[in-house]
C-alpha cells in the first residue's frame, strides 16, 4: 500500500491540509507544516507558488505572492519536500500547482524531483485530461500519482476520461469558481460524491471554501476527506512566522469534528 | 541560414515544397488545438467541458451561411469594412530620402484604424458576440490592455443590449484614460486590477477568474489570438478578414501580391489576421514585430525574441519568464503590446521559419509615430507604430519595384496623452 493509500481510514474521513510553500518564507515552512501534522492533517498538499495562479481566489493569490516575494524557488520547494519526508516518514505529501513552473525544466525532470524529494502525488490545476501528456505519463512511469479534480461542471461524459488514470484519490472541486470564496450546499455536495464514487474506488476528498468545524464535519460524513486550504493560508497571513501554533489549534479544531462526525 | 542576398522564395522553397507533402500553413490547429507543440486548452477541469461546448457551437457556426452572412453584413454596415488600401506616397518618398541608390519599396498600408471604434479589435469582438449569443449566453467579460479592445467589446455589448464587465489592469487605467471613459459612456462596468503589475496578463487572469465562477450564463470575450483552444483559432479566422480584404484589394488595384507584410505583435490578432490568407503564397515575406520597449536586454515584451515555450492563460506558447517558470512582467510604451507572452500560431509559425519575427523598442515607435503623422497626415497607434518603424527599416534594404504592405491596426487619438508625456509636453 502507498503512503496515500493508507491515509484514508476506513472508519472516518481524512484531513487534508494546504498551504502555499515559501509563505511567510521557505525556512518558515517547515515548522508549519509540522503543525499541520500535530493538528491531526492527515494528507499535506504543499502549494508550488506561482506569479499567475489563475484557479486562485484572494488568499492564495496573496500568499502566492509573500512567498516569490521572499525569493522562494522550485529548488526550495524541493528541499522542503525532501526534509518533510525525512521528519515524517509515514505522512503523505502532495504538490499542487500550475502547469508552467511543474513542466520548465521538462515532465521527467519534475517526475524524478517529486521521487527524490519523497512526494506522492501531484495536482496540477490547468492541466485537464485533454492534456495530460504533458505531465501525467513522466509522473506514472515514476509511481507518482497523478491526482484529477472533478468540478460541479464535469459531466457524466467526461468523467470517466477524467477517473481512467487517475491515482491517489479524486479531488472534487464542490463548487464552480475560485479558491477561498463560496462554499457548495451540503446536499449538492452529497449527491457529486454518490455520483462520483459510483464511478471509481479511489477515494473522493471535497474541498473549496471550507472553513469551520461544522462544515468540515458535514463533508466528512459524506465524503472520504475533507480539504481545508484558504482558511488555514488566512492564518498565516496574519501571524507570519509565528503562525505554527495558531495553524496547529485550527487544524486540531477541523481534525475532531471530522473525527467526531461518523 | 537567413541569407538576406537570397530572394524569399528561394530561400524556403525547400520547407514550402516539404509543407506541401502535408498540404499546407494554413491547416492548424489539429484537432487537439495544437499548432505544432503550441497552443492546447490548459485550463482548469471547471472549465474543460465549457471550452468544449464552446467549439462545437463555434464548429456549428462556421458551418451555418446564416452565421456568415449576419457577420458579413455587421463587418460591412456596422464597422465599415472594407477598410481601404492606401498606398503612402510620402513616406515612401522620404525613406527612399535615405535608402541607397534603387533602394527603398512602396509602402501601403491596410487601414484598419478606419474602422468603427478605431482598431482591428472590433472585427473579432462582432464575431465573439454573435457567438455568445447563438449560445444563449446573457452576460459578457473580457479583459482589456490599450483598452482598444474593452472598447470594442463594450461596443458590441451595447448593439446587442449584453451587461458587460471589463477587466483591466490598474496601470493601464491610468495610461489610457480616453479608453476608460468611452467604456463607461458606452455602458460597461470597468474592474481595476491590482495584482501583478497591474496590466494585461493581470487582466487576464482576473477574467479567467470570474469566468470559473460564472461559466454557467457568461461568455468571454478574449481580445487576442491566444489562450485555450479554440480562442487562438477562432480569433485568427474572425481577423482573417483584413488579409483577406488586403490580398483581394492588392491583385485589383495593381495585379500582383505584395513582397513583405509587416505587423506589430501584442498578443498577436492583427498580425495573424493579416499573414494568415497569404500563408500559402510562397512570395510574400511576412514580418512579426515584437515590443522590445526598454531594449532586448532591458525590460521588453518581445516573447519571441527573449522568451521559451512554456504554459500559461490556455496555452503552450513562448513566455517571458525565469528558469523556475516564473512570468517575468513585461514592458513597452504600448499597453497594447504590454504582454509576457504570444499567441500560439505565431510561436509555431516562428519555428516553422515562414514567420520572420523582429523587434521595435519604445524609441523607435516613438519615432515612428511622429514620423507617419507629418508625412500622411495619419496619428497611429503606438500598437501599428512599431510595425511602421519596422517598416521604415526594411524599406530601404528593398528594391523601388517592391512592395510592403503593413497593417495600420488602431488609430492613435489613445495615445496623445502617453505619447505627450514621453515627448515631454504639456496638454
Ligand atoms: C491598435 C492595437 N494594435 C495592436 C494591438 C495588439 O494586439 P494584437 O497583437 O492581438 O493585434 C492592440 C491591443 O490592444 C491594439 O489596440
Amino acid at each position: 500500500m502507498t503512503r496515500l493509500s493508507k491515509a484514508f481510514p476506513s472508519d472516518r474521513a481524512a484531513l487534508v491540509a494546504f498551504v502555499t510553500g515559501g509563505d511567510p518564507s521557505a525556512a518558515d515552512t517547515g515548522a508549519i507544516l509540522d503543525a499541520l501534522v500535530e493538528g491531526g492533517a492527515d494528507i499535506i498538499e504543499l502549494g508550488m507558488p506561482f506569479t499567475d495562479p489563475m484557479a486562485d481566489g484572494p488568499a492564495i493569490q496573496a500568499a502566492n505572492i509573500r512567498s516569490l516575494n521572499a525569493g522562494t524557488k522550485t529548488a526550495d520547494l524541493l528541499n522542503i519536500a525532501t526534509a518533510f519526508r525525512q521528519r515524517h516518514p509515514t505522512v503523505p505529501l502532495v504538490l499542487m500547482g500550475y502547469a508552467n513552473p511543474m513542466t520548465i525544466r521538462g515532465a521527467d525532470w519534475f517526475a524524478d524531483a517529486c521521487v527524490d524529494a519523497g512526494v506522492d502525488g501531484v495536482i496540477c490545476v490547468d492541466i485537464p485530461v485533454e492534456e495530460d501528456d504533458s505531465l501525467g505519463d513522466s509522473l506514472r512511469a515514476k509511481d507518482v500519482a497523478v491526482i484529477r479534480l472533478a468540478t460541479p461542471t464535469t459531466d457524466a461524459a467526461r468523467l470517466p476520461d477524467i477517473l481512467k488514470n487517475a491515482s491517489g484519490f479524486l479531488y472534487y472541486v464542490s463548487v464552480a469558481g475560485i479558491t477561498g470564496l463560496q462554499q457548495a450546499a451540503q446536499a449538492s455536495i452529497q449527491e457529486a460524491v454518490t455520483r462520483l464514487k459510483a464511478g471509481t474506488d479511489l477515494p473522493v476528498a471535497v474541498g473549496f471554501g471550507v472553513r469551520t468545524p461544522e462544515q468540515a464535519a458535514d463533508i466528512a460524513h459524506v465524503a472520504d476527506g475533507v480539504v481545508v486550504g484558504s482558511a488555514i493560508v488566512e492564518i498565516i497571513a496574519e501571524h507570519g512566522a509565528g503562525a505554527p501554533p495558531h495553524v496547529k489549534a485550527y487544524v486540531k479544531s477541523l481534525s475532531d469534528a471530522i473525527r467526531s462526525a461518523r | 541560414m537567413w541569407t538576406e542576398s537570397l530572394p524569399f522564395a528561394k530561400r524556403f522553397a525547400h520547407m514550402i515544397k516539404q509543407d506541401k507533402l502535408s498540404n499546407s500553413f494554413r491547416n492548424q490547429p489539429d484537432d487537439r488545438g495544437h499548432f505544432g507543440q503550441f497552443g492546447g486548452r490548459y485550463v482548469a477541469e471547471t472549465l474543460m467541458p465549457l471550452i468544449l461546448d464552446l467549439e462545437k457551437h463555434y464548429r456549428a457556426a462556421q458551418a451555418d451561411p446564416a452565421f456568415a452572412e449576419e457577420f458579413d453584413d455587421l463587418l460591412e454596415h456596422y464597422v465599415g469594412r472594407p477598410s481601404p488600401l492606401y498606398f503612402a506616397e510620402r513616406l515612401t518618398d522620404h525613406v527612399r530620402k535615405e535608402a541607397p541608390e534603387g533602394k527603398g519599396a512602396q509602402i501601403w498600408f491596410k487601414r484598419d484604424e478606419l474602422n468603427h471604434t478605431g482598431a482591428h479589435k472590433i472585427n473579432n469582438c462582432i464575431g465573439q458576440i454573435l457567438l455568445a449569443k447563438r449560445m444563449g449566453k446573457t452576460r459578457i467579460i473580457a479583459e482589456t490592455g490599450a483598452g482598444q479592445h474593452g472598447v470594442a467589446t463594450a461596443t458590441v455589448c451595447a448593439r446587442f443590449g449584453l451587461p458587460c464587465v471589463i477587466y483591466m489592469g490598474a496601470k493601464d487605467i491610468e495610461r489610457q484614460q480616453p479608453n476608460v471613459f468611452r467604456m463607461k459612456l458606452l455602458g460597461a462596468e470597468i474592474v481595476p486590477v491590482t495584482s501583478g503589475a497591474g496590466t494585461l496578463k493581470d487582466a487576464m487572469n482576473d477574467g479567467m477568474r470570474d469566468w470559473v465562477a460564472n461559466v454557467e450564463d457568461t461568455f468571454y470575450i478574449i481580445g487576442t489570438a491566444a489562450g485555450p483552444h479554440p480562442y487562438p483559432e477562432m480569433v485568427r479566422d474572425f481577423q482573417s478578414v483584413i488579409g483577406k480584404e488586403a490580398r483581394e484589394q492588392m491583385l485589383s488595384r495593381i495585379g500582383r501580391l505584395p513582397d513583405m507584410l509587416v505587423a506589430a505583435i501584442g498578443g498577436g490578432s492583427n498580425a495573424i489576421g493579416l499573414f494568415h490568407p497569404f500563408l500559402d503564397d510562397p512570395d510574400v515575406e511576412m514580418l512579426g514585430i515584437e515590443a522590445a520597449g526598454h531594449g532586448l536586454d532591458k525590460q521588453h515584451a518581445a516573447s519571441l525574441a527573449g522568451g521559451k515555450p512554456g504554459i500559461l492563460h490556455g496555452n503552450k506558447t513562448y513566455l517571458l519568464q525565469d528558469e523556475d517558470g516564473q512570468i517575468d512582467e513585461a514592458h513597452s510604451i504600448s499597453a497594447g503590446l504590454d504582454y509576457p507572452g504570444i499567441g500560439p500560431e505565431h510561436s509555431w509559425l516562428k519555428e516553422s521559419g515562414r514567420v520572420r519575427y523582429d523587434s521595435v523598442t519604445d524609441t523607435e515607435a516613438l519615432e515612428a509615430f511622429q514620423l507617419l503623422c507629418s508625412t500622411e497626415g495619419i496619428i497611429p497607434a503606438l500598437e501599428p507604430s512599431h510595425a511602421i518603424a519596422a517598416v521604415a527599416r526594411e524599406a530601404v534594404k528593398m528594391n523601388k519595384d517592391q512592395i510592403i504592405l503593413a497593417n495600420l491596426c488602431g488609430r492613435g487619438d489613445k495615445d496623445i496623452f502617453t505619447v505627450a508625456e514621453a515627448l515631454g509636453t504639456e496638454i
